[in-house]
This record gives C-alpha cells, sequence and structure tokens, in this order.
C-alpha cells in the first residue's frame, strides 16, 4: 500500500500565511487560558487530603467512588491499601480555604449516608505540597536546559535558523497541548507531566526528519527557489510524517479507549501532542526557517564533513 | 553491495541473545514473601528459622519454602493474604529487634540468575511498594539552631575582646539563651551590641536574686523558616541518599506532610531494611584540634575549660579535643571511598569554600599540632523498660584519626581509621549531606496497587492492542518490508526490557510512557528507510541500489532525529527527579536500541536474505 501513488504536489508553502494565522490563533488562545485558569493540577503538584478507612469486610472501592463523586468530591481517589482489602484511602485535592477537617467530616458524612457497609476512620492526614513546587521547579529548569542543547545541537548540525524553527515548533506543540488541559480542566498529573515530556521527543523527530530533507535538497536541486524547494521537501516527507503519526495514534487511541481512567489523561496529552506535532512539523517548523530568510547559501556544505554523514 | 562482513551478523546474533536472556526474568512472576532480618543485638540462625517454622505449622499458615539467605530469613507464599496472617504470626514471637518485611522474592530460576538475568522492578503505580510515615525531630533541630546562635554570640563577644562583653554563664533553656551579667550597666551594653548584630533574635531581660539576665529568643518568623528549611533539607537529603544508593533508578516519592513528617514511598522495593537503613543513618563528622593546655584528669575533674573528652577508636584511649568546631560534615560536597597510599580503606573528602578556606586557616595557624576528626554515629536499640519495648538512641562520638598537620591542605584530602563499610557508608552520608535533624520511621506500610489491579491491566492490554494493531497496519502497508519492521519492533521491545532489567531499574506508569514514544520512534526509522527505499524504485533504481540508498539516505535523518531527542532525554534524566528521571531513562534506552534494531537489525536480515539474489521486485 501507498499514501500517494506519486510524490504528491500539495502547496503547503503558499498556504504558510494561513497557517500562522492558525497558530497564532491556538497558541495566543493556549496562553490566554494557561494565565487564566492555569492547568487542573492533580494531588501530585498541589498536595491534598487523604483519608484512611478500615472496613470490617472488603471494602467495596467501586462504591465509594462513586458515592463521593456523586456527592461534590469529583477528583476523589479511592485506593485500596495493604493486602487484606479492607483498607482504603481517599484523597481530595486541597481547594483554597476550605478547612481541612471540614472536608474530611464532610467526606466522612458522605459515605455515612450513602454507602451501607460500617467502617472506622483509621487515619487522617493532610498531604503538603511541596513535591509540586519541587517537580515544577526541577522539570521546569530541565526543559529549559534541554532547549538549550538542541538549539545549540541543531545550530551545529543545521544552522542557527533552524534551531530557533524547532525551538518555534516545540514552544508551540507543548503551549498547545497544555493550553488543551487547560481550557478542558482536565486533571493534570505526573502521568501527564510524561507525556508532554513525550511530546517534546516527538515533535522534535518530526521536525528535525523535514529540516534534514529541506537541507539535502538544498544541495542538491539546483533549480527552484527556496519557497519551491522547501515546498518539495515537505510534499517528499509528507508519507512518512502520516504514516508515524498513524502508528503512534493507533497505540494512543487504544489507550484512550481501552486503557482505563488512569491512562486517559495521558493518552490525551500524547494524543493533542502528535496532532499538534504533525501539523507544526508541516508548516511552523518550515514557515519559521522561511519567515527568517533561509537562502540556499546558507546550507552549502563548507567542508567534506557531511560525506561522511550519510555513511552508516 | 548489500552484503555484511560475518562480524555484523554475529553482532546482531549476539545483541538479540543476550537480550532474551536478560528479558526473560520478566516471564516469572514473583512470589509475596516476608524477609526476616537481624539487626545490631540480634541475630538470625537455624533456631530462629525453625522456631518461625513451628509457628507457621501450629497456626496452619501453608508457606512454599523457607530457607536462610545472605539478607536472613526469606518464606515464600501462594499469596498475599496468607502472607499477612504469616506476618502476623510471626511478628508476635519474635524479639521486636528483628525486621520483618514484606517482600516479593522472585521466581527466577537459576540458570537465568547465574548469567547475572534479573527482572525489572514495576512501579508504586504497578504494582504497589513500600510506604513511610517519617517524624522529624524538630526539638532536636531547634536545639542545633540555638547552638548555632549561642556560638554567634560568643563569636560577637570575642570580637570586641577589649570591651569584656563575656556573661557570667549563657545557658540554653526552654528554647531561649539566659546571659547573666553582674550589673545592669554591663549587661544594657551587651545587650545594645549583641541585639544590632543577632537580628534573627529577640531580647529581654529581667532580673533576679542580684544578678541581670538577658533572654535571647528566635524571632518567630526565623522559627518558621528554620522549620520549613529544616524539612526541606531532610527531604533533599534523604533522596540524595536513596539516588546515590541506587543510582537514582529507584523512584522515591518523598514528601512533606504537615509540620513535622515527611511520606517516602518506595516502588516495588524489596528490601525495607535497607531502606531504611540508608534513611535513618546518622553519620557525620567533626574536625577538632587537640587541646594541649590540660591534662585528661584537669578534664576529669572538669577543669579544662573549652575542651572535652573524646575516646580513640580502636585503643580506646582518651584524647583531649577542642570544643571549638573547626568544620563539619555539612561543609563537605564531595566524599568517596578509596584506599590511601598503604591500600587501608579512606574517604576522601572535597570541601566548599567556606569550609576550605577555614580548613587552610587552621592548618597555616596549627602547623605540627594535631588534629583530631571525630566520627559521630547515631545506635538505635529497642530495650524493655517496665515491660515496655521502647526504642532508645545513643550517639556515639569517636576519634577516628589523630593526627599532626604536617602542611597546608584545604579543599581536598583524606581520613582515615574506619573499615572499608563504614567508609562506603560514610562516603554516601556526606555525599547526600547530613540530616538537619534527627528522624524516625513512625509508620511504614506496603502499599496495594495504588489506582487498583483491573486499572493496571486494562492500561498495559490497551498498550498491547495498540501494538498489534501497528503490526498489522505496518505488514499491511510495507508487506515483506512490513514483516521485517514488525520483528525490529518485537526485537527493539525486548532489548528495552533487558537493558531496565539490567540496570533494575524500576517500570512506571512514566516509564511506559517512554517506551510507547520509542516503539512509535523505532517504527518511524524503519518507515524513513522503507519510504526512501520507495522513492528510490520509484525513480527507476534497481531493487538492490534501491535498498543501499535507501538505508544510506535514511541514516542522517535517524542520526540527527535520534540526537536531539536523546539530548532531551539525557538532560531530563540529568535534571529531573522520581518520574521525570523514570521517563528519561526508557526514552534514553530506547533510543539506542531502536537506532540499532531498525538500522543494523532490519539491514542484516535483509542482506543474508536477498542480499546476493537478484531481485525484479521489492515486497515494500
Amino acid at each position: 500500500m501507498q499514501l500517494f501513488k506519486k510524490t504528491p504536489t500539495f502547496d503547503f508553502v503558499g498556504k504558510r500565511k494561513y497557517a500562522m494565522l492558525i497558530s497564532s490563533i491556538l497558541f495566543i488562545s493556549a496562553i490566554v487560558t494557561l494565565s487564566v485558569n492555569w492547568l487542573n493540577l492533580g494531588l501530585d503538584f498541589r498536595g491534598g487530603i487523604e483519608i484512611e478507612l478500615g472496613y470490617s469486610q472488603t471494602a467495596k472501592v467501586e462504591e465509594i467512588r462513586k458515592a463521593l463523586n456523586n456527592n461534590g468530591y469529583k477528583g476523589a481517589i479511592v485506593t485500596e491499601i495493604g493486602s487484606t482489602g479492607q483498607n482504603v484511602t481517599i484523597r481530595i485535592s486541597e481547594k483554597d480555604n476550605t478547612s481541612k477537617v471540614e472536608v474530611s467530616n464532610k467526606v466522612i458524612d458522605i459515605l455515612k449516608t450513602k454507602t451501607d457497609d460500617e467502617f472506622k476512620i483509621r487515619r487522617r492526614e493532610f498531604v503538603g505540597a511541596k513535591v509540586g513546587e519541587e517537580l515544577r521547579e526541577d522539570g521546569g529548569i530541565a526543559m529549559l536546559i534541554a532547549l538549550a542543547g538542541i538549539l545549540v545541537y541543531v545550530m551545529l548540525r543545521f544552522e542557527w535558523r533552524f534551531a530557533l524553527g524547532a525551538i518555534t515548533a516545540l514552544i508551540h506543540d507543548v503551549g498547545i497541548t497544555l493550553g488543551f488541559f487547560s481550557f478542558f480542566k482536565i486533571n493534570f498529573d505526573l502521568t501527564v507531566l510524561a507525556a508532554i515530556l513525550a511530546v517534546i521527543g516527538y515533535s522534535l523527530n518530526d521536525t528535525i526528519v523535514v529540516y534534514d530533507r529541506i537541507r539535502e535538497n538544498f544541495r542538491k536541486i539546483r533549480k527552484g527557489n527556496t519557497l519551491q524547494v522547501t515546498n518539495t521537501s515537505l510534499n517528499q516527507t509528507l508519507s512518512r510524517t502520516l504514516m508515524t503519526s498513524v502508528t503512534t495514534l493507533f497505540v494512543l487511541s487504544a489507550m484512550f479507549f481501552l486503557g482505563g481512567e488512569l491512562i486517559r489523561p495521558f493518552a490525551i496529552a500524547l494524543i493533542i501532542g502528535v496532532l499538534v506535532g504533525t501539523y507544526s512539523s508541516i508548516y511552523v517548523a518550515s514557515s519559521m526557517v522561511l519567515a527568517l530568510k533561509i537562502d540556499r547559501s546558507h546550507l552549502m556544505p563548507v567542508t567534506k564533513e557531511d560525506k561522511a554523514d550519510s555513511h552508516p | 553491495m548489500n552484503r555484511y562482513p560475518a562480524w555484523k551478523y554475529l553482532l546482531v546474533v549476539f545483541v538479540v541473545v543476550i537480550g532474551l536472556i536478560l528479558a526473560a526474568p520478566n516471564l516469572f512472576l514473583d512470589d509475596p514473601s516476608l524477609q526476616i532480618a537481624g539487626g545490631r543485638t540480634v541475630q538470625v540462625n537455624d533456631g530462629t528459622l525453625k522456631r518461625i517454622e513451628t509457628t507457621l505449622k501450629s497456626n496452619k499458615i501453608e508457606y512454599k519454602s523457607a530457607v536462610i539467605d545472605d539478607k536472613g530469613i526469606l518464606i515464600r507464599f501462594a499469596d498475599e493474604e496468607v502472607r499477612a496472617r504469616a506476618k502476623d504470626a510471626i511478628k508476635e514471637i519474635l524479639d521486636p529487634n528483628y525486621v520483618v518485611a514484606l517482600n516479593f522474592a522472585r521466581t527466577t530460576p537459576d540458570y537465568l540468575t547465574s548469567l547475572g538475568a534479573e527482572p525489572m522492578y514495576m512501579g508504586l503505580d504497578l504494582r504497589g511498594g513500600l510506604h513511610f510515615l517519617i517524624e522529624i525531630e524538630m526539638e532536636t533541630a531547634f536545639q542545633q539552631q540555638l547552638d548555632r546562635y549561642k556560638n554567634d554570640i560568643f563569636d560577637v563577644f570575642k570580637s570586641n575582646k577589649k570591651k569584656k562583653l563575656r556573661a557570667r554563664s549563657m545557658l540554653i533553656k526552654n528554647n531561649t539563651i539566659e546571659l547573666k551579667y553582674k550589673t545592669a550597666e554591663k549587661r544594657d551594653e551587651v545587650l545594645s551590641i549583641i541585639r544590632s548584630k543577632l537580628t534573627d533574635l529577640q531580647f529581654s531581660t529581667f532580673e533576679r536574686g542580684d544578678a541581670f539576665f538577658i533572654l535571647a529568643e528566635i524571632k518567630k518568623q526565623q522559627v518558621e523558616e528554620h522549620r520549613s528549611n529544616t524539612i526541606t533539607q531532610i527531604i533533599n537529603v534523604l533522596k540524595k541518599r536513596i539516588d546515590d544508593k541506587y543510582h537514582g533508578l529507584m523512584e522515591p516519592v518523598i514528601v512533606r506532610q504537615g509540620d513535622s513528617r515527611i511520606v517516602a514511598q518506595f516502588p516495588g522495593v524489596q528490601d525495607s531494611k535497607e531502606i531504611i537503613d540508608v534513611m535513618t543513618a546518622a553519620a557525620s563528622l567533626e574536625f577538632r584540634m587537640e587541646h594541649t593546655g590540660y591534662s585528661i584528669a584537669d578534664a576529669k575533674a572538669g577543669k579544662a575549660l573549652g575542651a572535652s573528652i573524646y575516646k580513640e577508636r580502636g585503643s580506646g584511649r582518651e584524647v583531649l579535643l577542642k570544643n571549638k568546631l573547626i568544620i563539619t560534615g555539612q561543609d563537605i560536597t564531595h566524599a568517596t571511598a578509596t584506599s590511601d597510599e598503604n591500600g587501608q580503606p579512606a574517604v576522601s573528602v572535597t570541601l566548599n569554600a567556606t569550609g576550605a578556606s577555614i580548613m587552610k586557616d587552621n592548618t597555616r595557624e596549627n602547623l605540627g599540632k594535631r588534629m583530631g576528626v571525630v566520627f559521630i554515629e547515631t545506635v538505635k536499640e529497642i530495650k524493655q523498660i517496665n515491660g515496655d519495648n521502647v526504642p532508645v538512641k545513643r550517639e556515639i562520638k569517636e576519634v577516628i584519626s589523630l593526627a599532626t598537620i604536617q602542611g597546608l591542605f584545604s579543599k581536598k584530602f583524606q581520613i582515615t581509621g574506619l573499615s572499608r563499610a563504614e567508609s562506603t557508608q560514610l562516603a554516601l552520608l556526606l555525599r547526600a549531606g547530613a540530616l538537619a535533624a534527627p528522624i524516625e520511621i513512625v509508620e511504614e506500610r506496603t502499599v496495594g496497587p495504588s489506582m487498583g489491579k483491573e486499572n493496571i491491566a486494562k492500561g498495559i492490554n490497551s498498550v498491547l492492542i495498540g501494538f498489534i494493531i501497528v503490526v498489522v497496519f505496518m505488514l499491511f502497508w510495507y508487506k515483506g518490508f512490513g514483516l521485517l519492521a514488525n520483528v525490529a519492533l518485537l526485537v527493539n521491545l525486548v532489548l528495552i526490557v533487558a537493558v531496565l532489567s539490567f540496570f533494575q531499574a524500576t517500570l512506571t506508569l512514566p516509564g511506559i510512557a517512554g517506551i510507547v514514544l520509542t516503539v512509535g520512534m523505532a517504527v518511524d526509522a524503519n518507515v524513513l528507510i522503507y519510504e526512501r527505499i520507495r522513492e528510490e524504485v520509484s525513480i527507476g533504481n534497481t531493487p538492490q541500489a534501491s535498498i543501499n540508498s535507501g538505508y544510506e539516505k535514511a541514516f542522517s535523518t535517524i542520526m540527527d532525529a535520534n540526537v536531539t531527542t536523546l539530548i532531551a532525554a539525557i538532560v531530563l534524566f540529568v535534571f529531573g527527579t522520581g518520574p521525570i528521571k523514570g521517563f528519561a531513562t526508557t526514552l534514553s534506552i530506547g533510543i539506542a536500541t531502536s537506532m540499532f534494531t531498525a538500522i543494523v537489525g532490519t539491514r542484516a536480515v535483509i542482506n543474508l536474505l536477498v542480499g546476493s539474489k537478484k531481485l525484479s521486485k521489492l515486497s515494500i
């Protein structure tokens, strides 16, 4: 099977003005929703309340979860603890200005009235928010340094315009994915953070493949202007770009539909990231280098080193 | 054109075989088990084992096996419920100084273990693990803080020597420092000086008898700041110690809880005793000059001001050291266990800038005099007091070396006088830093899978189904070459699992995310190559030439794409903690293995199968 019988000739470059517009709107919206709503940070990041209950028989985790979800504690996480199946912990995110004691009393009231089984309170505790602070700091610093490292590598291997383009595409993809989470108030926990990191890897991979072809074509195709060469490159890599996205999306869709509650936010983050990443590697990454006035002369080999690159 | 030298084929076969061996142990599921270990005061022996077996039998608790191994007694059970009953029964009959820990014992067959193959760990989110609640002894932290302020006051006195500010007595009482003076004038003079120098303290005055007092207290804001600094410091130290000990592959979640507690979770951990030891160990160093102005007898008579008696390790000889600290373990930024020129165990330490300059000044001023290195260790014992088991802590201070300063040194030097095991432990503790306050584990628990087993099963199933769809799709799309890509994908998975197992990494959900991404990228490398081959075929090249140039041209693309991603992964590994590290680990491993399988692996198969044949058409 082949997606295109011969290399397609879509005019991607001609449409880049529209793409720029769409990207700007999406990115600015993402920034707006992030600055207004920030993220719906999960317990991992903001701490919360933890209550441990001991039942005399096996605890009905589903029932407890349902009772809490239907009575104002949507984000309540009910977890089996220990090996007997009789103890559960309930974790509830900390809401501003509510007393922790009040919340835990309320939770216990709900369970007393809405569920049948008798239980004892084994432990009531407050989970501090320190970890979030650290995670945010470490993660933030790590991401900045990673961006700098990539910038330098792409600058050495390609050219500074490409480096800037790759970073722009990266920020674009991560920004929009975060914006999506912010806008739909989807629970942002550690697994989602991991997914965002995966989006960085994916987006980068996609962009570099396109850049690589642009560089190769600049050196190979003598006729045609910058725009045409770029457009040809995008078309040549198009079937690969789509193929890879499709296969990755297969795995992610399976995770989304069959993976259960725990994995769903993770799958959503990656699905959005892959979709945006695919789009940005076609439109944003190349538009950026064009906007920065890339020229054939920027990519002509200076020494023989590029010859060595093409041999395994 | 499409032929490999024999060594390349062999390399591929070798890597795949090693990968299969290392990954194989993951097929054998662990037994729930109990591990019983002795402590400083109790030993595990055949008698203990016999008592335990008798207890289990008399309680009609079935167990698979009970043996003594190098870590103590290991008892295997069929399921976790039986194990829970067994734990209760055993704890009842054993001395509380024994450690009884819930574990998962490997069932890896001996022939695999003997090859060094062991399964990877499953994270707390995938299988459960250990959960600790740790209490910080805040009182001690505040006490130490007061000590420091007391020294600060001393320093103020010293720097104003001529004014003779020294108090008649200076005592720490009920979280305050009390200074005693003969006259109100002197006291007021002192007060105005120290008040301007020590802004963290608040002062009040009172009279008692015929003496005049200054009462210094730490300001409330400072107390709070100190509290939160102490907790943060302890969390960081614990993380560093664990990262150091387990090479960052364990992903502890260590979080503040309330005003004086810390929660520490260890996914899929086997040996709780080891972790407790690493976390609670409180060994540190102090450097003090020898005091030669008094004799030991003077000191015993209480006449040696500013000096204290210490025992020398080994000889038990008593030595007199100055109370004034030169530096402590806190000033040490790096430490490694090594051997000195005589082959004796030693710890080589590096000081921070302040420590280095203090040490330099000290060695210059005290050339030819002797400096003592004091090793401080806190030992915990359980003692019976009135029939109750009460944990008792004892601090042991020993001089491990007392040597003449032969020349100037500052930043780097070696410490000797410890055993090999102690050197290793001390180096680890110094590297991670000393705890700002003593800690105690007040609750230890084994956590069940945090989101329920079905959720996990669902998660892993969905990933598998996703893989199957990809495999079918690749086959349909690229036919013969698709099959090859699928084989590469499978081998890649095996290799990732093999490497994770080899490094004994903990697999968590973020880790699986890394694997999913890598699998995507492993397919991607093949897609890149195949699309290139198709392009080559479509411009009229022969099949063999197309294969060759397809691989060659795709290579630099794959390289660039993977290297950039690898940079990101490595940075995340170096600067991230916990889950970020886990993700970065699997991603980095996956990048390496996928490049190998996609570029060398598939090429080897193609070369072997069709490399020397005349082809008219490619199955692509």
